[in-house]
C-alpha cells in the first residue's frame, strides 16, 4: 500500500478537507482560535499601531538543507513584521497543494511551521487549503499582523547621513543551500540555510532603547538588493566595505564555483540594521550576545549623496554596486 | 574540507599584497603606453577592484575581445533561437548566453513563451540530458575559447562511444590566437603590452604566446585573477617595457603549464577543425572558428538541422559593440552606454554578458 | 574569460569522473581531460572539466615571490 497523497477531494471543502486540516494542521499548530475553524479569526490586540504584511512562498525544492517551505513561511512573515519594529502577533497560512503531493511532506511542512511559530511566539490563527493540478507547488501564502511599540519609527526611508550599517550574521547561506538541491545545478555542500526568525534580535535592540533607523532583511536580491533599496528610499549614499561582509568559506567556495557574488545571494535569517554611528558598538555587543547574532559586524556607513550603493574595493577605490537583475544563473564565463 | 595550495603567503592578506604591487606599478616613469587584456574574467577583475583610476599616469589598460559571449555574432544566436523553436529540441545553453539578444529576442524570451531551453553548467551535463531524454534532440550551444571547447569535444567523442543519436553541438567556439594577431597588428591600438588570459592558457600553454612576442615585439604576461595576481602580471609588462624586452612572462605558473594541456588539445583537434569565422567586432578572421569536423557530422547541429539555411544577423542599430570589442572604443563612448543600453535592458552583447567590457564597466563603475 | 576554480580530488570513479572538493562545496567533475588524476590532487576545473593539476612546487614558488615582494619596501 503506497503512502497517502493529496488528492482533489482534499480541496473540496467537505469531509476530506476537514480531516486533513485536523490531522495535519490542528494537530501541529492548533490553538484555541484556530481550533474553532471559523471562517475568520477574532483576535484581541492592544489599541495601538498594527503592522500588516503578506507573502507567498514558492521555494523550489520545497525541502532544502536547513529547512523547508514551512520554515520559510513562518520566518519570512515574522521577519517582515520585525523589519518595521513590530512584535509579531498572529499569522494566517493558505496552502496551495498539487494533487499527488505526499501527505508526509505536508506533515513535515506543518511540523516546521509549528516549531517556528513557537520559536517566534506567534499563533497561526486562520488557514485555507486548495488543491491544484500536479506540476507545481506546494505553495504557502501568509498574512502576518504585529504590534508596533510606542515611539518606534523604523522604515526603509529612515537612513541618515552619518549612520552605521550593521549585518546581524553571515550571508549567502540560504541561496546556496537551496541551489545545491536544485536539479541541474547539483553540487554537494554542507552549507545549510540560515532561515530563522530575527524578531528576537530586533526586539532586544528596541528594548535596550537603541534608536534603530532602518531595518531590512536581505532576502531575494541579497545584501546588494536590500542596501540599494534603502539607499533609494532614504535618498542617501550607502558605502559598504567589501572585505568586511561576513561570508563563510563554504558559501565563498560555492559562489566561486557557480560564478555568483555573495552580495547577490538570498538570506533568510539575518538583517541589515541602520542606526546612529554612536550606537553601533552597543548594538553589536548586544547582537553578539545571541547565538544567532554571533557574527554580527559593521559593514559600512551612510553618507549624503546621490542615492546609490557604493563599495570600497580591496585597493581602496570606490565603485557602484548595482542591484542584482534577472535570475541568478550559473555561468561558465 | 581543504582549499588548494594557496599562492598567498601565510599570514599575508591579499589586500596588503595588492597594495604593495600597486605601489610598485605606480613607480612607472616611462613613456605613455597602452596595455590590453583579452579575457572577460580579467575585464571583471580589473573593474571590480577599481584599478583603472589607480594606474600610473600614462598607462592605459584596454579591454579586448575576451568575452566569448560578446564575440559570438548575432546570427549564431538566431540559429540557436531557430533550433529552440523546433518542437522536438531541447536547447542547452550556458547561463551566460541566455539573455543575449538575437535579431529578435533572446533564448530567455522564447523560453518564457514555451520553448524548451535549459541552462547547463557544462557539456557533460548536456550529454546527461541527452541520455535522460532519448526521444528529444539535445542541442548544446557551444560557445567559448580553448578553455571550453575541449570539454565539448570530449562530449562528442563520448556520445559516439555510447551510440547516442540525439546529441548535437551548435558550435560557435573561437580560437584565441588569430584575434590576438589582429589586435597586435592594429596601428590604431598600438598595444604595448598584452595581459594574457589565465585559464585559456591552461589549455594553450604560456609558450603559445611566444610567436606574438617575437613577431610584434610586444611584451606578454600570463596572469591570474585575484587582485594581486592581476597586478603581478601588469608589473611584469611594465618591467619588460622599461627594459625594452619582449617575451612571455608566466605570472601564473601554478595554473599555467608552458606547453598547455596535451590531452585537451588533442581532443580539440580531433573533433573540431579550424575554419574562417565571423567575430562580432573583428569581422571575418581566417582559421579562427572551431567547427565540428565532417567525420563527426552526426553531432553537428548545423549539418543535421540547419543545412541550407542562412541567418544574416542584424546588429542592433547604434550599438558600438564592434568597436568596443576591438579595443578602439571605450564603453563610455558608445552613445547608448548607460542610457538606452544597461545591464537591465541591454542592446548589445557587450552589456548583456557579465564579462563584456560594457557590462563590467557599467556594473562596477567607479565613483 | 572563464570561471575556473581550484579544488581537491576526493574521489575518483572508474568512469572518468571524480568528486572535487572546492573549499567545502563538492561536485562531480570530469577527469577525462587530465590523465593520471588521483585522490589528493589539486586541480583547476572549468565548466565541469578538470583542466590542470596544480604543482605544489609552483604554488610554493609563487608564495615565495609574493613574500619577497611584501618584504621589499619600494621606498
Amino acid at each position: 500500500m503506497s503512502a497517502p497523497v493529496i488528492d482533489r477531494a482534499h480541496g473540496g471543502g467537505g469531509v476530506e478537507t476537514r480531516e486533513l486540516v485536523r490531522q495535519v494542521f490542528l494537530a501541529r499548530f492548533g490553538n484555541p482560535t484556530l481550533d474553532r475553524l471559523d471562517d475568520a479569526a477574532r483576535v484581541d490586540v492592544p489599541a495601538t499601531r498594527l503592522a500588516l504584511t503578506t507573502d507567498a512562498f514558492v521555494v523550489d525544492p520545497w525541502s532544502f538543507p536547513g529547512g523547508n517551505l514551512g520554515d520559510l513561511a513562518v520566518c519570512g512573515t515574522v521577519n517582515d513584521l520585525a523589519m518595521v519594529g513590530a512584535r509579531p502577533l498572529v499569522l494566517t497560512a493558505g496552502f496551495i497543494l498539487p494533487e499527488g503531493f505526499p501527505v508526509a511532506g505536508l506533515e513535515a511542512i506543518a511540523d516546521a511551521m509549528a516549531r517556528r511559530a513557537r520559536e517566534a511566539e506567534v499563533r497561526i490563527v486562520a488557514g485555507d487549503t486548495k488543491i491544484v493540478a500536479p506540476g507545481c507547488g506546494p505553495f504557502v501564502t501568509t498574512a502576518g499582523v504585529g504590534v508596533v511599540p510606542e515611539g518606534v519609527e523604523i522604515t526603509g526611508s529612515g537612513a541618515r547621513p552619518g549612520d552605521a550599517v550593521l549585518l546581524t550574521g553571515d550571508v549567502g547561506r540560504h541561496g546556496v543551500a537551496v541551489l545545491s538541491r536544485r536539479e541541474g545545478i547539483g553540487f554537494a555542500t554542507d552549507v545549510v540555510s540560515d532561515v530563522a526568525p530575527v524578531a528576537g534580535l530586533v526586539g532586544a535592540l528596541l528594548e535596550a532603547g537603541i534608536a534603530v533607523h532602518a531595518l531590512r532583511d536581505p532576502t531575494r536580491g541579497g545584501v546588494a538588493g536590500a542596501l540599494n533599496e534603502i539607499a533609494a528610499q532614504s535618498a542617501v549614499e550607502l558605502e559598504v566595505e567589501e572585505e568586511r561582509v561576513p561570508v563563510t568559506p563554504g558559501v565563498r567556495s560555492a559562489c566561486a564555483l557557480l560564478g555568483f557574488d555573495p552580495l547577490h545571494v538570498a538570506n533568510e535569517g539575518c538583517a541589515l540594521v541602520v542606526l546612529p554611528a554612536a550606537e553601533a558598538d552597543r548594538a553589536l555587543a548586544l547582537l553578539r550576545s545571541f547565538p544567532q547574532g554571533r557574527r554580527a559586524c559593521r559593514i559600512g556607513s551612510v553618507a549624503a549623496g546621490p542615492p546609490r550603493l557604493v563599495a570600497r574595493t580591496v585597493l581602496g577605490s570606490r565603485r557602484v554596486v548595482e542591484p542584482p537583475a534577472g535570475e541568478l544563473l550559473p555561468r561558465i564565463c | 574540507m581543504r582549499s588548494s595550495p594557496t599562492t598567498l603567503p601565510e599570514g599575508c592578506s591579499g589586500a596588503a599584497l595588492a597594495a604593495r604591487l600597486l605601489a610598485r606599478l605606480r613607480t612607472y616613469g616611462g613613456p605613455p603606453v597602452s596595455l590590453m587584456e583579452v579575457c572577460g574574467t580579467h575585464t571583471v577583475a580589473v573593474a571590480r577592484m577599481g584599478l583603472r583610476r589607480l594606474l600610473p599616469t600614462g598607462v592605459r589598460l584596454r579591454s579586448g575581445p575576451g568575452c566569448p559571449v560578446c564575440v559570438t555574432p548575432v546570427e549564431v544566436f538566431d540559429e540557436a533561437l531557430a533550433l529552440a523553436a523546433e518542437p522536438g529540441v531541447i536547447l542547452a545553453t550556458y547561463g551566460d548566453a541566455l539573455r543575449v539578444p538575437g535579431s529578435v529576442g533572446s533564448l530567455a524570451d522564447v523560453r518564457a513563451r514555451g520553448a524548451d531551453v535549459r541552462v547547463v553548467y557544462g557539456a557533460a551535463e548536456a550529454l546527461a540530458l541527452a541520455r535522460r531524454e532519448p526521444r528529444r534532440e539535445v542541442v548544446l550551444l557551444g560557445l567559448g575559447f580553448e578553455t571550453t571547447a575541449p570539454g565539448v569535444a570530449w562530449a562528442v567523442l563520448q556520445a559516439r562511444r555510447e551510440g547516442l543519436s540525439n546529441f548535437t553541438v551548435l558550435s560557435a567556439h573561437k580560437a584565441l590566437m588569430p584575434a590576438l594577431h589582429v589586435l597586435l597588428r592594429d596601428p590604431e591600438l598600438a598595444v604595448a603590452g598584452l595581459l594574457c588570459p589565465g585559464h585559456a592558457s591552461m589549455v594553450l600553454g604560456s609558450r603559445a604566446y611566444a610567436p606574438l612576442a617575437q613577431t610584434y615585439r610586444v611584451p606578454c604576461a600570463v596572469a591570474g585573477f585575484e587582485p594581486e595576481e592581476v597586478l603581478l602580471g601588469l608589473g611584469c609588462l611594465l618591467d619588460q617595457i622599461a627594459r625594452g624586452e619582449a617575451r612571455v612572462d608566466n605570472a601564473y605558473p601554478s595554473a599555467v603549464p608552458a606547453d598547455g594541456n596535451p590531452t585537451a588539445l588533442r581532443v580539440l583537434g580531433q573533433v573540431f577543425e579550424l575554419t574562417d569565422s565571423r567575430w562580432r567586432g573583428l569581422g571575418a578572421l581566417p582559421g579562427s572558428g572551431y567547427e565540428v569536423a565532417p567525420e563527426y557530422g552526426a553531432y553537428d547541429a548545423r549539418r543535421r538541422f540547419l543545412a541550407g539555411r542562412t541567418f544574416p544577423g542584424q546588429e542592433p542599430a547604434g550599438c558600438a559593440c564592434a568597436g568596443v570589442l576591438r579595443g578602439r572604443v571605450e564603453p563610455a563612448d558608445c552613445p547608448l552606454f548607460g542610457d538606452r543600453c544597461t545591464p537591465h535592458s541591454p542592446v548589445g552583447a557587450c552589456m548583456v554578458s557579465s564579462e563584456g567590457a560594457c557590462g563590467a564597466q557599467y556594473r562596477f563603475r567607479e565613483v | 574569460m572563464c570561471v575556473a576554480v581550484p579544488g581537491e580530488i576526493v574521489a575518483v570513479a572508474p568512469d572518468g569522473t571524480g568528486v572535487v572538493d572546492f573549499g567545502g562545496a563538492q561536485r562531480t567533475v570530469s577527469l577525462a581531460l587530465l590523465d593520471r588524476s588521483q585522490v589528493g590532487d589539486f586541480v583547476i576545473v572549468h565548466a565541469g572539466f578538470a583542466l590542470h593539476r596544480i604543482d605544489p612546487d609552483e604554488a610554493r614558488e609563487t608564495r615565495e615571490l609574493f613574500r619577497a615582494i611584501l618584504a621589499d619596501d619600494p621606498t
